[in-house]
């Protein structure tokens, strides 16, 4: 199970007494993998508990299925109590670790981040370039490199990509290295099909309970868009990079090329998602939620629904006087959200990833 | 008191929410008294036999559905197995089952009625939106024969108060019927409070379906002496049986004995009202129990615990100020399902004694006589192994070990109470009958309260769900066709 170390012990303290009584009633154990996990312990380390928060896909089911949910004086409130332990576990798992501090103003940050990436991009472009490259009309191969040169958007997006893949791997590995049970090939691809099924969002069939308390698959369906649009949008920018790199094909590349094809599925699929999400919060119930992540999740959502809105901006206007500005904007928002990912809500698929494989390798176990 | 001021609309969701009660000028069709899942079933009978329908509960929203928000399952006949039945449960097993467990004391017509009923009792249920779910982990002997909750009772009540509302049924919270007026023989109207004052409210016909009185302490004293300040209350605090009384009160026969409850052993420690489920307790049968003067008082290894469990309420009920403590060693903790709270603990039989208040002389008296009686034996906790002691003037006949191995744990265990028998007599259409035995037209009654016609004593996981869901349905049905023709 994970370290627990850097976390609230009152936190920790809190969810062990919940899940004491949790552990006594079992009524839940049909929603998702928490409950069942839950039952094949007596007792409950740290570890244990940080373990059992990411597992957590806060569905609410338990919440308003729970006859001791406050104001019962036993005020079991699951959700809650495993988001704020998620946050917990988020600024533990930081790496570099001064950086933890970051999560606790990570919506301020997003946004701090991406207006500074952006001025960065934005006076580059300008310093680097005369105005009638900015606001010129480029097309065919390379007319991006005609604004934003080659070498400098190769060596920010290597150097920004590299940064961010070591900083979540780090916290991936740490997740997973204390002491638990063996993990084989089978729990890893048991949890990869937890991934992309969301099936601990189906609440055990009708949905989950969300924004309020009504049953619901609207947030599955919403989170899919968000899952695979991102998947997809990044899959764009990975054969991109083998078309320009291996292959000598510079972008921007044709309507109909794998590349726009991916990307501009994955933008559409992450606008209605983020956006469908967004509205989402907005009717939330607000007892089972943890408050103080708000900004968080707000931040990693606006960040997601720029990215998108600015990538499909840059499509449909590329031939136009305004592609310089566009491309600027877009890089600006991609490095301001691929900065931020180690630091937001983004790094909740890393764990809870991590947490599935758990999961699937000591129920195998059992 | 004032006549039926219509109460001020104030809906705040997730707060307090009593919607307007209809005045006289405008009775209801159909009023129930009650929110759990027998009050429910009725509402949501009539309102889809067309009538209009005015619950009253007690409960403030977040602690409505009575006792339904505690349960987990329900007992139910089907022919075969199902996605959530491994096996067949028909009507003779399963009245051969209520038979046992009553002693024979049942009405037999409607207990038979009550099972044939049930047969449809879960697919009319998952077309309300109710889910279900495999027998949970730990109840594999209910899985032939309880259709269990997905969530629990409580997901159970919210799906079918949604489904209320969809069809236009009124819900006021907080409002406690209380007092019922009959008219040549009729229902007229019943009196209740609410946060605002009395108010009484007509109808064309009513529904009681409020639970039995195992929340009323003065009652509870009534019936059984003292013993019963030291009672804990298991389910919901709303219990109070006022509107049982209010029909007793009206005329109404009933039935069953008031002394008549089902109690059992559970954790002493947990709060005075409401702790449900998690206030089970299940080490008995793999120690001793001793009450405060540390002698021990019957069998612990009679047979299983979900078949004893009840019978310890009764037997601690006996016991001076109503507390005892089951004693164990190291060794038998892994037997048994973790419970709520931490047992007190000592490395010596004397340091427990002394940790659970008990005279330590005593004590080790006991524990060394009965240490000393058992007999060798493989210890097997899923048979009945056989595992006793002999010599002893109460002997343990089932998982018998010594209690030598530190740390010794000490459960604290005292009666708690789960519900009551005593009901009104009503016949198959759910109609109340008076003490002449003419009928109370306009007058039904399902669940709880009239759960003594067919189960006056013993339990049967799940069957009180069986008896509100088929008699809740009954005299919503019956209610509308008298109320609307």
């Amino acid at each position: 199970m994970p370290s627990a170390e850097g976390i609230n012990g009152a936190v920790l303290e809190e969810a062990r007494r919940q899940m004491e009584v949790c552990n006594a009633c079992r009524y839940c154990e049909g929603y998702c993998s928490v409950f069942p996990a839950m039952e094949l312990r007596r007792e409950f380390s740290d570890g244990d508990l940080t373990y059992l928060a990411n597992l957590c896909h806060n569905c609410r089911g338990c919440y308003y299925a729970c006859q001791f949910a406050p104001p019962h004086e036993f005020a079991i409130n699951v959700p809650q109590v495993f988001a704020e332990l998620r946050s917990e576990t988020y600024a533990a798992y930081a790496w570099p670790g001064p950086l933890a501090g970051l999560f606790r103003r990570a919506g301020t940050l997003a946004l701090l981040a991406l207006a500074g990436a952006l001025a960065l991009v934005l006076v580059l472009a300008v310093l680097l370039q005369d105005a009638g490259v900015l606001y010129g009309t480029h097309t065919g191969a390379g007319a991006f490199y005609a604004v934003i040169p080659k070498d400098l958007m190769v060596g920010l997006a290597s150097a920004a990509g590299i940064y961010v893949a070591l900083a979540l791997l780090i916290g991936f590995v740490r997740f997973l290295r204390g002491s638990g049970p063996e993990i084989g090939a089978g729990a890893v691809a048991g949890a990869v099909h937890d991934v992309l099924t969301m099936k601990n969002l189906a609440g055990g069939g009708p949905g989950c309970n969300f924004p309020g308390e009504t049953f619901s698959g609207m947030r599955r369906w919403l989170h899919h868009l968000v899952m695979y649009g991102f998947f997809s949008a990044f899959a764009a920018t990975c054969v991109a990079t083998i078309y320009d790199h291996f292959l000598g094909l510079e972008a921007p590349y044709d309507y109909f090329s794998l590349p726009v094809i991916l990307g501009t599925l994955g933008g559409i699929a992450m606008v209605i998602g983020c956006a469908g999400l967004m509205r989402q919060k907005f009717a939330e119930d607000p007892d089972p939620a943890h408050k103080a992540a708000r900004p968080m999740e707000w931040g990693f959502l606006w960040l997601l629904l720029l990215t998108s809105l600015t990538g499909l901006a840059l499509l449909a206007f590329r031939e136009t006087a305004a592609m310089g500005i566009l491309l600027a904007v877009h890089l600006g928002v991609v490095l301001a959200l691929f900065i931020t990912l180690p630091y937001g809500k983004f790094v909740h698929g890393i764990y809870r990833f991590a947490a599935l494989i758990l999961y699937r390798a000591e129920s195998r176990k059992e | 008191m004032q006549p039926v001021p219509a109460v001020t609309v104030r809906r705040q969701q997730n707060q307090r929410e009593t919607r307007g009660v209809n005045t006289a000028s405008n009775p209801c069709d159909v009023l129930v008294a009650g929110g759990g899942n027998a009050a429910l079933c009725a509402a949501l009978s009539a309102a889809e036999a067309g009538a209009q329908v005015q619950i009253l509960e007690a409960a403030p929203r977040h602690f409505r559905g009575g006792n339904s928000r505690h349960v987990r399952n329900i007992r139910y006949m089907h022919k075969g197995p199902t996605d959530i039945m491994t096996g067949p449960y028909e009507e003779e097993p399963f009245f051969e089952d209520l038979l046992r467990v009553t002693g024979g004391k049942t009405d037999e017509k409607l207990a038979r009625l009550c099972i044939q009923q049930s047969e449809d009792a879960v697919d009319w249920m998952r077309a309300r939106d109710v889910r279900f779910q495999p027998a949970l982990g730990g109840t594999l002997q209910l899985s032939e024969t309880n259709a269990f909750f997905l969530g629990g009772g409580k997901a159970l009540v919210n799906a079918l108060y949604a489904r209320a509302e969809m069809l236009g049924v009124q819900v006021a919270y907080e409002t406690e019927v209380h007092g019922l007026s009959m008219d040549g023989g009729g229902f007229s109207h019943v009196t209740a409070s609410t946060p605002d004052g009395e108010i009484e409210v007509p109808a064309k016909a009513f529904v009681a379906a409020a639970g039995g009185f195992e929340a009323n302490i003065d009652w509870l004293t009534e019936a059984w002496g003292p013993a019963a300040k030291n009672f804990l209350v298991r389910g919901s605090p709303y219990n109070t049986g006022l509107t049982l009384r209010a029909m007793m009160d009206a005329g109404a026969a009933t039935i069953g004995d008031a002394d008549q409850c089902h109690a059992v052993a559970i954790d002493a420690r947990v709060p005075k009202f409401d702790a449900g489920i998690v206030s089970r307790s299940d080490s008995v049968p793999f120690g001793i129990m001793v009450n405060k003067h540390g002698q021990r008082f019957y069998d612990e290894g009679e047979d299983f615990w979900p078949k004893r469990y009840a019978i310890w309420g009764r037997l601690i009920a006996h016991q001076p100020d109503q507390i005892a403590y089951s004693i164990i060693d190291a060794k038998a903790v892994p037997l048994f399902m973790p419970s709520v709270y931490a047992p007190l603990q000592a490395d010596t039989l004397a340091g427990l004694a002394n940790e659970i208040g008990v005279d330590a002389a005593s004590f080790e008296a006991t524990l060394g006589a009965y240490n000393a009686a058992v007999q060798p034996g493989q210890l097997d906790s899923a048979v009945l192994d056989g595992c006793r002691t002999q010599g002893l003037e109460i002997e343990k006949s089932n998982w018998a070990r010594p209690i030598d191995t530190p740390p010794f744990y000490a459960y604290p265990l005292a009666p708690g109470i789960t519900f009551t028998y005593l009901g009104v007599r009503i016949d198959e259409t759910a109609a109340v009958h008076l003490k002449d035995d003419s009928v109370a037209a306009g007058l039904f009654a399902a669940g709880e309260l009239m759960s003594g016609n067919i189960l006056s004593q013993g339990y049967l996981a799940g069957f009180g769900m069986t008896i509100g869901t088929v008699f809740g349905r009954i005299a919503g049905r019956e209610a509308a066709r008298h109320a609307i023709g």
